[in-house]
């Protein structure tokens, strides 16, 4: 049980080092965002190659994106995506409704405006995964009520 | 044992090449060329075939000096494996192994922070392994 929140507390801290970041004042706070983004970017990139060496080859765009909602969710949250949505022209929104990095916040709406730090390294991690296997797509999140989050992948043909 | 092995990247350019001998390089070279198009060939028609989605591409074609094998992972990056033809004594499943192992060693290569992916390789410790491997 110990080293599962040994990664949320790794996560925790890679936040607060990147947003809180005194060292230089100049870095505004959506610098500080996305580097935290090209932190997942670069883990997502090259963690798949880890994760896809017993599987398959994919069959289409709709088979990755499956992918990520099951076995790529679960190796890094223990637990699959809840509901996957598509329009089938390459919008996919992924709900998660216990997100394990908002799990322990409160779940009342008094951190609400601070949750958005605790997802981008996710966004990051789900589109250095499609870059890698060859989708290029744009990754947002978004936050209604706490501990459940959404993911929206925008793939650019 | 094996000839010649390469590594090509997502938009085909060479990563790595080990060759046994290095004065049949360019002869080698031509081989990993003629071998992306089948490559190339062989996963897009991979889509319809379930059968065929496996990694292993299998063999790519041979001459009368050499066998040349495939191997793509999920993310594009190409495996070449060139063995002599006279060499008999590889059977499909040793060389299934051989590409087995060298994707483990990529994996184990492009999982250190410090590396730029899609770039050439140049690490002494990969090299070392892959020369294991292929017995080179």
């Amino acid at each position: 049980m110990g080293d599962e929140n040994l990664f949320e507390f790794l996560h925790f801290e890679l936040v607060n080092y990147c947003v809180n970041d005194k060292r230089e004042n100049e870095q505004t706070q959506s610098t500080k965002i996305s580097q935290l983004e090209y932190v997942g970017f670069s883990t997502g990139y090259r963690l798949i190659e880890r994760l896809t060496r017993e599987m398959p080859r994919f069959k289409d765009e709709l088979d990755t994106i499956k992918f990520i909602c099951t076995d790529f969710w679960s190796s890094i949250f223990k637990k699959q995506v809840d509901n996957l949505r598509t329009n089938h022209q390459g919008i996919y929104v992924l709900q998660d409704n216990t997100f394990r990095f908002l799990r322990q916040i409160s779940n009342t709406s008094q951190y609400l405006d601070l949750a958005p730090a605790h997802v981008v390294f996710t966004c990051g991690l789900i589109r250095g995964t499609l870059a890698n296997l060859g989708i290029n797509a744009i990754v947002t999140a978004e936050i209604v009520s706490m501990p459940s989050c959404k993911f929206h992948i925008q793939v650019k043909h | 044992m094996a000839c010649s092995v390469a590594i090509i990247s997502k938009d085909n350019s060479p990563l790595y090449v080990l060759a046994a001998d290095i004065e049949k390089e360019i002869e080698l070279q031509y081989c990993f060329h003629s071998a992306l198009d089948i490559v190339e060939e062989k996963s897009n028609t991979a889509n319809k075939n379930p059968d065929t989605r496996d990694l292993f591409l299998g063999l790519l074609y041979a001459t009368e000096l050499y066998k040349i094998y495939g191997y793509m992972t999920n993310t594009k990056i190409k495996f070449i494996l060139i063995v002599d033809s006279l060499n008999s004594a590889f059977r499909e499943n040793e060389i299934r192994a051989m590409f087995r192992s060298i994707h483990i060693e990529y994996v184990n290569y492009i999982s250190n922070p410090f590396i730029i992916p899609n770039e050439q390789i140049f690490s002494k410790t990969f090299d070392r392994n892959i020369r294991n491997i292929c017995k080179v």
